[in-house]
């Protein structure tokens, strides 16, 4: 556990599991008390960021055969022969989301983005034609602390817009 | 199951802020307990299911005003609701929880793996030996059913939540998040029983709810606001499930 | 102008989402020691004993610090201008803790697991000592927290410990009681802001190893990389020449990382085993033992006269600062330096009052930084005062508020812990801030309220704010431009971009100076060694002050070039276009590609570079309005954000789209403190809120439409006619709303955060 002191642990020794990260399947050794995230970041995935530990904030999103889940709170063991997809999977709509997000002044920190843009792009795979009530119900799990979240609704429509 | 430590993981999504040591946990998703499906008497929820396959259940959605779906999506962001699952949440008796308070308003039923079926009120007031859920049944019908809470922030607990249901005239009402867990307010549905639904009936019902429940306070609240905000969410729910 | 005033994108803002070794964590060598700290679990102990014998021989345990082993030097962590105006009142580790989270040893081991394990088998013996947890009884108490004898002010700041006071101000002008005695208004209320949490979404972070040379290195997550240095090198008791500090991207910072963290112990275990060590704190750390916001009792008395003019203020402050003194008397002085200069009519003003040490975490410098908490105070007042007059608040503050080339007697007065810089305001459009929101929000026909019918009331409300560019006559910044082959340049500044944008928009800045693409420019800031000097991002002082020292030197690069390449041509002049030099007699032309090919490699050979710094003579003021329209429900009390509109006088924004988002986001931050946010304690002085389970920051679903718009102004002293952006957005949403529920139901809130059930018992008080 790289980012903090977890409370619960499992005692236990290796486990190997499966996973499918960005179409590229690994075997990997982990501790039965690892979460997403701990195997991520050994791994060497830097835009999968840990920031509230709770699953509460978003920072840390990734896809899950397709859902957004909190990869700080999620046990690895149990995304064994799942698919994850961290924003290096989806490079072509991650880049052409963000340079919304740029052409809007929406990128501050950058913390969070990552995580969010992940969360638009399985929000844009399930929602046809999203609301602005849908669209703030399908991000609210995302914190954004620098940018107010309006610039964030105008990438978001634009961006909506423009793949009509 | 036997080991005296051994611990049943749902979604996992609250392990890790407790302080224990596991030495075996047991996940149960991999017994099939995932499923959504209805006979002719009942809807059944697996265990496993996770809150955010009940928000998107196109069947769950078509009973009971959808009031299953509209609970969830108020809880926290889609990525916890990806992980929680239903047997988490009753298992868990949490004080804070929303789903707990409509389906015990809906008279829900758990079917545990060595008990069999009990209410969900009498699981969660009773003292039930360990065991495994399997599944959640509600009873089909006419149903009319609605949720409400308040909250500090959309992601928050509630302060307090509140969900009626009106089956074929006969009304459930249950509040939660008391901040212990959800109960149902016998007197009050006494009181709509006899009186109907109308717009004297619901208030006073809301005051005899608020009267008879038990509030405490804690971090988001004191008991006198929850105790004041009862009568106000119980009056707006029953008035939601008039038919 | 080509390059400013433009909405260009960030150039950092792909990077930013790849996996690219962008913030502290992503830097740290992954064989670096991990740190854990063990925390006080008392609000205020002595360690009587400490014994990690056992600790030290787990194996992968390399180093355990404890108050027996770590420098005894004092300090204070406020990442400030030295000599510092904070009272210097803390050790790397002291034998007294003083709040739960204080550190009592800190443990470097091979994994985390080995640390955590090892800081579990560190016996304390504490001896506890009965805790001050109301600010409000810690003057005098019996208890008293800081008795080292080795604390000190660094100047007079009324630095009182035996009483624990860490601060204490008062100044006055005019004849305060003869002008209350004769004014025919008066109004007079108490208030109190709350302890607010950064909630920056990167966690405090910082490693720290021995480089080739020796020398020790720090890489971290912070506002102020030189006061880093500087706070390290006098904490370790080791020459500032052995230090290099280096700031990588930042993850937000508001404040929370305007003073030392974890640096001093990564240090320490670094230069102990030879080894790296990296410090990330948990978020529940971040919570309990970095900073909050301070909070205040606030008692404003306010005099008008029979036609409204505001002819007195009087502020009566007590200030909490926690366990430690960073930040205390600063922040203070805020509360009045950036609030009572908006009504400078008045003839007579004071201003003063105490801080309080107690046993809480430690508070610090947080956006607004003062001017949120006497803004509250302040602008609830006006409102107040307009109702007994019975002027709509708006022309109150019309008639009240100052204007271009006024001045106010508060700016001479009231400085950074000491006395401040007169100053005449050359930019100044609050008038036309508050006539353009009126306008967006409908005030005419909303205000003050609209019965919706159904139990729900909405109501509208407004504050106006202001805020400074920079410290004047201490903040200082520099910058160093330089010509490369191919005709491209290095800006090489000790400005710190903590997510802000400063390296964007300082860029712009250069190439507008330059005359040259914003492409053409390749930024790097903040390293202490690679880098000239700047003081760090905070007081708003990055555009105007970095800007200026930016815009300095690019113009006499520009100049340098012309003059460089007259010598070349053998004329008097030259002229840079942007792409070509020409001779003043048109004769002859050169690339600038070529021409720096030429200074590097073949003719005249010598390496172009230009150094500038730049302190403000004044600090200019940036303006807000701001206006809430609210809908109470008046069955529970809940307040719905329906929107928030304001509109912002920042001089020339130098780049629009990044400006907006400093105001958006300062704006979502200021609404958090005003409805949301609360820092909690238990009765013991543990805090509740250490999670973001119970912290609650707005979500997007909280919040209506925000609306932004600027008016610009032109600052003459400021690069391009800027001034600065970075804290104005905070600091009205906290009045505003206030007002916002008053108008809509008669009920004033004077206590943050503004929530539904103090509402509520207002209303049901009042049946």
């Amino acid at each position: 556990m790289l980012s903090s002191g977890k409370k619960s642990t499992f005692r236990g020794g290796k486990m190997k599991i499966s996973l499918n990260i960005n179409n590229y399947i690994r075997n990997i050794d982990i501790e039965p008390g690892d979460v997403l995230y701990d195997v991520l970041n050994k791994l060497g995935y830097t835009s999968v960021r840990n920031s509230c530990d709770t699953g509460c904030c978003g920072t840390c999103t990734v896809l899950l055969d397709g859902e957004p889940v909190p990869s700080c709170s999620y046990l690895a063991v149990k995304a064994d022969g799942k698919s994850i997809t961290t924003i290096e999977g989806v490079k072509e709509e991650a880049e052409k989301i963000n340079n919304y997000m740029l052409n809007e002044g929406a990128v501050q920190c950058g913390y969070c983005n990552p995580g969010f843009i992940l969360t638009v792009i399985a929000m844009k795979n399930e929602i046809k034609d999203p609301t602005e009530t849908d669209i703030k119900n399908y991000l609210v799990g995302n914190l954004c602390r620098c940018s107010g979240y309006v610039g964030h609704l105008r990438v978001i429509k634009k961006y909506l817009e423009a793949i009509k | 199951m036997e080991k005296e430590d051994g611990t049943i993981i749902g979604g996992g999504a609250f392990l890790h802020l407790g302080k224990r040591n596991i030495n075996s946990a047991v996940d149960i998703r991999k017994l099939g307990l995932n499923f959504i499906r209805e006979n002719e008497e009942n809807i059944e929820i697996g265990a496993a299911v996770t809150l955010r396959e009940i928000e998107k259940s196109n069947l769950l959605n078509k009973y009971f005003d959808g009031i299953l779906g509209k609970t969830v999506s108020c809880i926290m962001g889609v990525q916890i609701r990806n992980m929680a699952t239903i047997g988490g949440t009753i298992c868990g008796k949490y004080g804070f929880s929303d789903l707990l308070t409509t389906l015990l308003a809906l008279n829900a039923q758990v079917v545990l793996y060595k008990i069999g079926i009990i209410s969900l009120e009498e699981y969660l007031n009773g003292n039930i030996e360990k065991d495994i859920l399997l599944r959640t049944e509600i009873k089909k019908g006419n149903i009319n059913a609605k949720y409400l809470n308040l909250k500090n922030t959309s992601t928050d607990f509630s302060i307090l939540n509140a969900a009626a249901a009106n089956m074929d005239g006969k009304c459930r009402i249950a509040v939660g998040a008391r901040p212990g867990s959800a109960k149902l307010c016998y007197k009050a549905m006494e009181y709509i029983d006899k009186e109907g639904i109308n717009q004297e009936s619901v208030k006073k019902a809301g005051e005899i709810a608020a009267e008879e429940l038990k509030f405490g306070s804690d971090i988001r609240s004191s008991e006198k606001y929850r105790k004041d905000i009862c009568s106000v969410l119980v009056k707006r729910a029953l008035l939601e499930v008039e038919k | 102008m080509k390059v400013v005033n433009k909405s260009l994108p960030k150039k950092e803002g792909h990077g930013l989402i790849e996996d690219r070794l962008s913030y502290t964590n992503d830097l740290a060598p992954s064989n670096a020691l991990k740190v854990k700290v063990l925390r006080s679990p008392y609000a205020f102990a002595k360690i009587e004993d400490i014994d990690v014998s056992s600790a030290e021989k787990i194996p992968g345990v390399r180093c355990i610090l404890t108050h027996k082993n770590v420098p005894r030097n004092i300090i204070t962590r406020a990442g400030q201008g030295y000599p510092e105006p904070s009272p210097h009142d803390k050790f790397i580790i002291d034998e007294y803790v003083r709040y739960i989270g204080d550190e009592v040893a800190a443990v470097a081991a091979e994994t985390i697991d080995i640390a955590e394990k090892a800081i579990k088998e560190i016996k304390v013996k504490y001896k506890v000592l009965s805790p001050v947890l109301d600010f409000e009884k810690a003057e005098g108490n019996e208890s008293v927290i800081h008795m080292e004898k080795e604390a000190h002010e660094m100047f007079p700041i009324g630095f009182n410990p035996v009483k624990n006071i860490a601060a204490e101000y008062h100044m006055h002008f005019g004849d305060v009681d003869k002008a209350l005695s004769d004014s025919k208004y008066i109004v007079k209320e108490r208030y109190y802001t709350q302890a607010q949490a950064h909630t920056a979404m990167e966690v405090h972070t910082c490693f720290a190893y021995i480089d080739t040379y020796g020398r020790l290195t720090i890489v971290t997550s912070s506002q102020v990389p030189f006061h880093v240095r500087r706070i390290t090198s006098h904490a370790l008791g080791i020459p500032l020449s052995s230090i290099r500090v280096i700031k990588p991207r930042v993850g937000g910072g508001f404040g929370g990382k305007q003073a030392v963290h974890g640096e001093l112990l990564v240090a320490l275990a670094a230069l102990r085993t030879g080894r790296p060590a990296k410090l990330i704190y948990t978020r529940e750390e971040v919570f309990e033992a970095t900073y909050t916001r301070h909070p205040m009792r606030l008692d404003v008395t306010m005099g008008a006269d029979e036609n409204g003019i505001i002819k007195v203020i009087d502020m009566d402050l007590l200030s909490n600062t926690g366990a430690y003194g960073e930040h205390a008397l600063t922040v203070f002085m805020v509360a009045g330096s950036k609030t009572m200069p908006l009504y400078n009519k008045a003839i007579a003003g004071r201003f003063g009052g105490k801080v309080v040490y107690t046993n809480n975490t430690p508070a610090g410098a947080y956006r607004g930084y003062g001017a949120i908490q006497g803004n509250f105070a302040l602008e609830a007042t006006v409102d107040k005062l307009a109702e007994k007059i019975g002027m709509d608040p708006m022309e109150l503050r019309r008639i009240n508020v100052i204007g271009e080339n006024e001045g106010s007697p508060v700016f001479k007065i009231m400085g950074e812990g000491t006395e401040g810089v007169d100053m005449i305001l050359d930019s100044c459009k609050i008038k036309e801030c508050m006539t353009r929101g009126m306008e967006l929000t409908d005030y005419k026909n909303k205000y003050p309220r609209q019965d919706m019918g159904n139990g729900k009331v909405r109501g509208l409300g407004s504050a106006i704010c202001m805020q400074g560019s920079g410290i004047a006559g201490i903040d200082m910044a520099s910058a160093v431009i330089k010509l490369n082959d191919e005709g491209f340049f290095n800006l090489i500044i000790g400005a710190t971009d903590i997510g802000t944008g400063s390296d964007t928009i300082l860029s712009q800045i250069a190439a507008e100076g330059l005359n040259v693409p914003y492409e053409k420019v390749v930024v790097h800031s903040s390293d202490t060694d690679l880098g000239p000097f700047d003081t760090g991002a905070y007081a708003s002082s990055t555009t105007y002050v970095s800007g200026n020292a930016v815009k300095k030197a690019a113009v006499k690069m520009k100049e340098l070039i012309e003059k460089t390449a007259a010598e070349i041509f053998e004329t008097d002049n030259a002229d840079f276009d942007g792409e070509n030099i020409i001779s003043s007699d048109g004769k002859q032309t050169i690339s600038l590609s070529e021409f720096s090919n030429k200074l590097y490699y073949s003719a005249g050979q010598k390496q172009l570079m230009t150094c500038e710094s730049f302190v403000g003579d004044v600090s200019p003021a940036p303006f807000m309005a701001g206006f809430a329209e609210v809908e109470v429900d008046t069955e529970t009390g809940k307040v719905e954000l329906l929107d928030y509109t304001a509109v912002v006088d920042c001089g020339t924004p130098i780049n629009p789209n990044l400006a907006r988002a400093q105001v958006e986001g300062g704006l979502l931050q200021g609404i958090g403190m005003a409805m949301f946010e609360n820092v909690k304690y238990a009765d013991n002085g543990k805090l509740l809120t250490n999670n973001f389970l119970s912290y609650k920051i707005p979500t997007r679903k909280d919040i209506g439409s925000i609306r932004v718009e600027f008016i610009e102004s032109f600052e003459p002293s400021g690069p391009y006619g800027a001034k600065s952006v970075g804290e104005i957005g905070i600091d009205t949403p906290p009045a505003a709303i206030a007002n916002a529920v008053y108008n809509a139901v008669g009920v004033r809130i004077n206590q943050l955060p503004i929530t539904s059930e103090k509402i509520l018992d207002e209303l049901n008080k009042r049946k």
